[in-house]
């Protein structure tokens, strides 16, 4: 994506040039370029470990990894793809489109902006760094549950600092969002007529800066349980392992819809714009986004239904969950009535759309089945929730990110995608996606855990298809790498300032590629 | 209906086809007690409450997608708010859910319910194999320590593997059919989780902690669950294995079982010559100890340390004790005082002291790891 | 406050953001092995922080550069209320983690260790009585009482408040010797607060057997008070930088957002404490 840089001599950055030019650029496109290149290598990287655990589990017995370094990559697999990947992709996107959808000359903190970013890679310099130090990376899970991660080596320590890292890095890039989208806005816009990418974004943020902090807490609490005899997660001591649990969801469970609202938000300017008819219930969109935010605070012990929970939890924690799925419903019929009665056309954008809403929706239910404590007992820790959060993770977030890619391309790089790879993208990602991620609900219901690098003779068959899907998932992946590079090379069909036809917003109004700086008077809006 | 919708019922068909074989692929096992059959009964209608709403909401998307194209010449209406529409579909997904949380909470009361028990387990996790202790009920005084019984060649590929593979155990957990089972479940070291899915029970098992969890076998026969809670290197190697017996053959297995606890007990006593006690060493390490420090003992660098020449080993009697007595606060070596009894300890110190090239020459006798447990 | 700006600020491109993530590196790494006793640990550490420090000097001269040099129109002093505002929020929710443990152990899972089945199979004669430092605590320790220096505490903590207060109606009526002195007692009771507090933990050492590893009671304690006086300490560099920025003549009645922000700081951790007298050392 190096071309992006507009390089038309009036408009060239100044400052210093070269390596250094990236290093302290003060440019939200920048950021949002440098942001982006680094989540997809970090998906790379992630994907990479998600191909070494499928083809251990292609067939039984242990043929490719120990059951150590196994747990190793399920761990790293996890962290990599949830932190190094999918947020920072999506922080990517906010600083691109933020400033130009709402008119405004940069991010409302440019400097720090940088700060935000140029603390990924450290950040993941510690966590890959940790395959490489005795006794590897941590093997807890990405969730690091005590007491098994007071027993793992020093990796688990530098994951620790990588999780401190890049909460800081979060919560300076959410102040920042916050802050720019309150504050940046240009005339007129006011927040109802804000674009509902910025709408998610903006509650998406408060969300991290509500709860990175508490993930900070909890690993220091690991931290100081693993090197200065504190006793937080000790029962001999007074302490109680499952407080943590409480302390992790606390934060993880509104963690998930940080990856999940600003894939909503993209999802909503897609669908409009090749509809050719405006969005169905914007004001209803937005208080449903409010809703799940609200809500996603106080369902957290859904991930804990086995702990033995007191029964009045385990129903306070049940219901609350169901209530996600009826704000959840709202958008998912919100942007089918948008669709009803439009004159849609599918351009690559428009197919990620559609396949997400489809088969995010299908991860929805799978969640809604998981929330219901009983069934809960039965399929907490199998296949059936890696298959549930696969489709909403994958299928959702991934899925939304490379719909926004599509779409925002020609302001990016000033060349329209192009659609005959596009298309074939989209489909043999959708295929392949379905080969890998179906067969693991029933490999779950029938009762194969996960987080093991071997499993009974029943589970064979699905469990080969899957690592055959991911290989050819993983391979459609190369294709988007080769969209992206035609692209950002300058070859293809030069896009037009509205590149798409009914393609609305202040983002459209700029020439494509957008110029260096953008909107340094602001303009007005009616 | 699309495609997509029509795979899925496919599938549900071919899952309700498989659901009878106690085996099935596609959908939960056979349930074997009663709330294993609330669940999956729960399971059930949840699914077709699901299937229903996705068949309806993309019945309309697609039709919308094949329908409303530009390229068919569809002109775009403006609508892009109704509120009576927008309250309606807020309201029937509530009263939906409202329905789905009716039976599911009668399922949960039912399954919270631990009184009135006929039979007391204590189950117990440890690194990686399953304790049962029979606290209360006729059995009561036993002890089982279950281990994995799937041979290493098996799973690493050097013999073929066997019908159970990774789901069978050389001392299964043992119950009288019909009976209501209380479980309290512990760990040792690490979060494990006990899970059988024919009876619907998991439970975590969490270090200081006891939790309990019931269920009562409706059907005799041989049930196999896992460890359902990430739990370390050999997480997918501690199944459990549930044989339910009839009530005279259960009387019968208990009567054993507590007569041949008392001959063990009597054994412990007698005079152990050192030979022996090594011998009978051999055996504790070879299912405690080697999943770590390794068969030969040279360990895995550098997580789990060497034995072979390791100076705490080649040391004093004391702290050699202590360490397999009370383990090591904070790493993976965890305690086994609770586990294995002073003669066990007894008999795996005095081999590791004279195995590979150890040759201390001399032994532990029973009495001093009994000394140590007073320390 | 410059009113005729109506354009932005956006910062020329900065090095400062690269060094504060070289000093993170440094200083995690340098933590990490300094935790597991492999190679330089304690070097990288403090080369760590020493590159922060440098960092933070450079970047908030340069921030304090800019807006003397009268930069900074109304739309940036917004930016910054809200940014503050929001990072302490973010403030709270980290205590809230903390206090969070502190009711969990307490309310429920200490409770829960000493009855039922927990008590009768695994901790026998556990009573569960707070303060404890769990069931196989072998040693006895005093608790930290809440009307000795504690209370002392919170009184010079409010007071602290009340003299910030002062100071900064010293800077909106333009009387500086207010400001400067308000200020000035601030920081000195912020250090006392300090010193009282470095005592007490001696103290508890010394005398209490009370250490960071007396099981859950001392894992609380130690806990929340330290990052509490870990955020003390900061809010009295903040205000010593103010100090001293006000000696450099910095600061008009309308226009003083730093200073505005190191008194919300200050007011944040003086309510911390607050809660902390309560639930910590009181109840
Ligand atoms: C993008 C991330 C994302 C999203 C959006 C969700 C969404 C949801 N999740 Fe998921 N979840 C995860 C990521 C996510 N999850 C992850 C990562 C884990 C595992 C973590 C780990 O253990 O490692 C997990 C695990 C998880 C569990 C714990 C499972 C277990 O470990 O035992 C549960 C249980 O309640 C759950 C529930 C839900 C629910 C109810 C929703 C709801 O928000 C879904 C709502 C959507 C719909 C329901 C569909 C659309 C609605 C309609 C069409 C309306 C009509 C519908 C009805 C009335 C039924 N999730
Ligand atoms: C948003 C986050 C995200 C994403 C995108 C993914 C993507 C994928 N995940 Fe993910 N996964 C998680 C989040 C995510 N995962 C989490 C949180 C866990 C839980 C961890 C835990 O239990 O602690 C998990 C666990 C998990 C498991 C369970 C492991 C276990 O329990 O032991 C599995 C197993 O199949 C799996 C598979 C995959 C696959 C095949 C992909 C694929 O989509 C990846 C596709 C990408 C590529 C393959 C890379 C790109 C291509 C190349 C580099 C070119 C080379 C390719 C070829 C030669 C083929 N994941
Ligand atoms: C779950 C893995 C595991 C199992 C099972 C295990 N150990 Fe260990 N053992 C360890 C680890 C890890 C250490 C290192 C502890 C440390 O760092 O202090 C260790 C240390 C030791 C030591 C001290 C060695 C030294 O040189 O410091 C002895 C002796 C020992 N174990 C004996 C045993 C015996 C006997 C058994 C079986 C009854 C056993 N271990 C089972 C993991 C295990
Ligand atoms: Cu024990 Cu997993
Ligand atoms: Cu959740």
């Amino acid at each position: 994506m190096a071309a992006v840089i507009p390089d038309q001599s009036h408009d060239h950055p100044h400052g210093p040039s070269g390596l250094m030019r990236w290093i302290t650029t003060t440019n939200h496109k920048d950021i949002g370029t440098m942001y982006l290149i680094f989540s997809f290598i970090m998906f790379l990287a992630g994907g990479v470990m998600a191909l070494a655990i499928r083809a251990e589990l292609f067939q039984p017995g242990l043929q490719v990894v120990a059951p150590e370094f196994f747990n190793q990559l399920t761990s790293l697999h996890g962290l990599v793809m949830v932190f190094g990947a999918i947020m920072p992709a999506f922080v990517g996107f906010a600083n691109w489109q933020i400033p130009l959808m709402i008119g405004a000359s940069d991010m409302a903190f440019a400097r720090m902006n940088n700060w935000s970013f140029w603390l990924l890679p450290p950040a993941a310099i510690l966590l890959i760094g940790s395959f490489f130090v005795p006794g590897g990376a941590t093997g807890a899970g990405w969730t690091l549950y005590p007491p098994l991660s007071i027993q793992m080596g020093m990796g688990m320590d530098m994951a620790i600092f990588a999780i401190h890292i890049m909460g800081v890095s979060s919560i300076m890039g959410a102040i920042n969002i916050v802050v720019t989208i309150l504050n940046m806005r240009a005339p007129g816009m006011t927040m109802m007529k804000l674009p509902l990418f910025c709408w998610t974004w903006l509650i998406t943020a408060y969300l991290l800066i509500a709860v990175m902090p508490v993930l900070a807490g909890a690993v220091t609490m690991l931290l100081t349980d693993r090197h200065f005899g504190t006793s937080f997660f000790n029962a001999a001591g007074g302490g109680d392992p499952v407080l943590y649990q409480h302390v992790f969801w606390f934060f993880g469970h509104p963690e998930v819809y940080i990856l999940i609202l600003p894939a909503f938000g993209i999802i909503s300017q897609i669908i409009p714009t090749f509809a050719r008819k405006p969005l169905f219930g914007y004001a209803s969109m937005v208080y449903a986004t409010a809703s799940i935010a609200v809500l996603s605070f106080i369902v957290w012990a859904h991930h804990m239904f086995t702990t033995g929970m007191p029964v009045t939890g385990q129903l306070f924690f049940m219901y609350a969950t169901m209530l996600i799925a009826v704000p959840t419903g709202v958008k998912v019929f919100n942007w089918v009535a948008t669709m009803w009665r439009g004159s849609m056309s599918f351009e690559s954008p428009m197919l990620w759309a559609t396949g997400f809403i489809f088969v995010f929706t299908m991860g929805g239910f799978t969640g809604l089945i998981c929330a219901i404590a009983p069934i809960d007992i039965q399929i907490h820790d199998t296949y059936y929730v890696v298959a549930h959060f696969h489709y909403v993770m994958v299928a959702g977030s991934l899925f939304a990110l490379f719909g926004g890619a599509y779409y925002w391309l020609p302001k990016w790089t000033g060349r329209m995608p192009d659609e005959r790879i596009g298309k074939l993208h989209f489909w043999c990602s959708m295929v392949s996606f379905n080969i890998t991620f179906f067969p693991l609900h029933f490999l779950g219901l029938a009762g194969m855990p996960r987080r093991v690098p071997d499993y009974a003779l029943q589970f064979a068959d699905f469990n080969a298809i899957a690592t055959v899907g991911a290989f050819g998932f993983g391979l459609s992946q190369l294709i988007f790498l080769w969209v992206i590079v035609k692209a950002a090379r300058g070859e293809g069909q030069p896009a037009a300032a509205r590149a798409w036809e009914n393609a609305d917003g202040l983002e459209w109004t700029v020439p494509s590629p957008a110029p260096h700086h953008t909107f340094e008077e602001a303009p007005v809006v009616r | 209906m699309s495609s997509c919708a029509r795979w899925a019922v496919l599938a549900i068909a071919l899952a309700a086809a498989q659901a009878s074989s106690a085996q099935s692929r596609y959908n939960f096992q056979q349930p074997v007690s009663e709330v294993a059959g609330q669940i999956y009964d729960l399971h059930t209608l949840m699914l077709l409450i699901c299937l229903v709403i996705f068949v309806v909401v993309f019945g309309v998307m697609f039709w919308a997608v094949f329908h409303h194209r530009k390229s068919r010449g569809a002109v775009a209406a403006k609508f892009h708010e109704n509120t009576v529409v927008e309250i309606v579909w807020t309201i029937i997904p509530f009263l939906i859910l409202v329905g789905m949380a009716y039976p599911a909470t009668r399922t949960i009361l039912n399954m919270k319910d631990t009184s009135e028990a006929e039979l007391t387990i204590k189950v117990t996790g440890f690194q990686w194999r399953w304790g049962y202790d029979y606290l209360q009920g006729e059995g009561e005084g036993i002890r089982i320590v279950s281990n994995m019984s799937t041979p290493r060649e098996q799973i690493e590929g050097k013999a073929d593997k066997g019908e159970h593979y990774l789901l069978e155990v050389d001392n299964p957990l043992v119950v009288p059919v019909g009976r209501k089972v209380r479980l309290l479940t512990t760990a040792n070291d690490v979060i494990h989780a006990w899970w059988v899915p024919a009876f619907g029970v998991k439970q975590d098992a969490i270090p200081g902690f006891i939790r309990d969890t019931w269920f009562r076998a409706e059907q005799e026969g041989v049930f196999r669950g896992v460890c359902a809670e990430l739990c370390g290197r050999d997480h997918a190697f501690m199944p459990i294995e549930v044989h339910v017996l009839s009530a005279s053959e259960y009387s019968a297995w208990a009567e054993k079982q507590l007569a041949a606890r008392a001959e063990l007990a009597a054994e412990a006593a007698r005079e152990w010559t050192p030979g022996e006690l090594a011998e009978r060493g051999s055996k504790v390490y070879a299912t405690n100890c080697a999943a770590c420090h390794q068969p030969d003992g040279k360990g895995i660098q550098p997580v789990f340390p060497a034995l072979d020449g390791s100076a705490v080993v080649l040391g004093e009697h004391e702290p050699l004790v202590d360490t397999v007595l009370k383990g090591r606060a904070g790493t993976a070596m965890a305690a086994f005082g609770g586990q294995l009894s002073d003669l066990e300890i007894a008999a795996v110190t005095t081999y590791l002291r004279n195995a590979w090239g150890n040759n201390v020459g001399d032994h532990v006798a029973p009495a001093e790891v009994a000394a140590g447990r007073a320390r | 406050m410059n009113p005729s700006l109506d354009k932005y600020f956006v910062p020329e491109p900065s090095k400062y953001p690269i060094f504060g993530s070289i000093a993170l590196l440094l200083f995690g790494a340098g933590a990490v092995m300094w935790l597991n006793e492999v190679g330089p640990g304690p070097i990288v550490f403090f080369l760590g922080i020493a590159v922060l420090i440098y960092m933070l000097f450079g970047w908030f001269g340069q921030v304090v550069r800019e807006s003397e040099g009268g930069k900074y129109g109304k739309r940036v002093d917004a930016s910054f209320r809200w940014s503050m505002g929001w990072f302490i929020f973010s403030e709270v929710m980290f205590f809230a983690a903390f206090f969070g443990a502190l009711f969990y152990i307490r309310v429920l899972s200490v409770p829960w260790l000493a009855s039922g089945d927990n008590e009768a199979l695994l901790w026998q004669g556990f009573t569960g009585n707070w303060p404890t430092a769990g069931p196989t605590a072998a040693e006895t320790f005093t608790p930290m009482g809440a009307w000795g220096i504690p209370a002392l505490n919170t009184l010079i903590l409010l007071t602290s408040g009340a003299t910030l207060t002062w100071a900064h109606h010293g800077l909106i009526k333009g009387r500086r010797d207010q400001l400067r002195n308000g200020l000035l007692m601030t920081i000195l009771l912020g250090l006392t607060f300090l010193g009282f507090q470095i005592y007490e933990y001696f103290h508890a050492y010394a005398d209490l057997n009370l250490r960071l590893t007396t099981g859950i009671y001392g894992s609380t304690f130690f806990m929340l008070t330290g990052f509490h006086g870990l955020h003390v300490t900061i809010g009295a560099i903040m205000l010593t930088v103010m100090f001293f920025r006000v000696q450099a003549g910095h600061f008009r009645p309308d226009h003083h957002f730093a200073f505005e922000a190191t008194a919300w700081y200050w007011h944040f951790v003086d309510v911390v404490w607050l809660i902390l007298f309560v639930v910590v050392y009181w109840l």
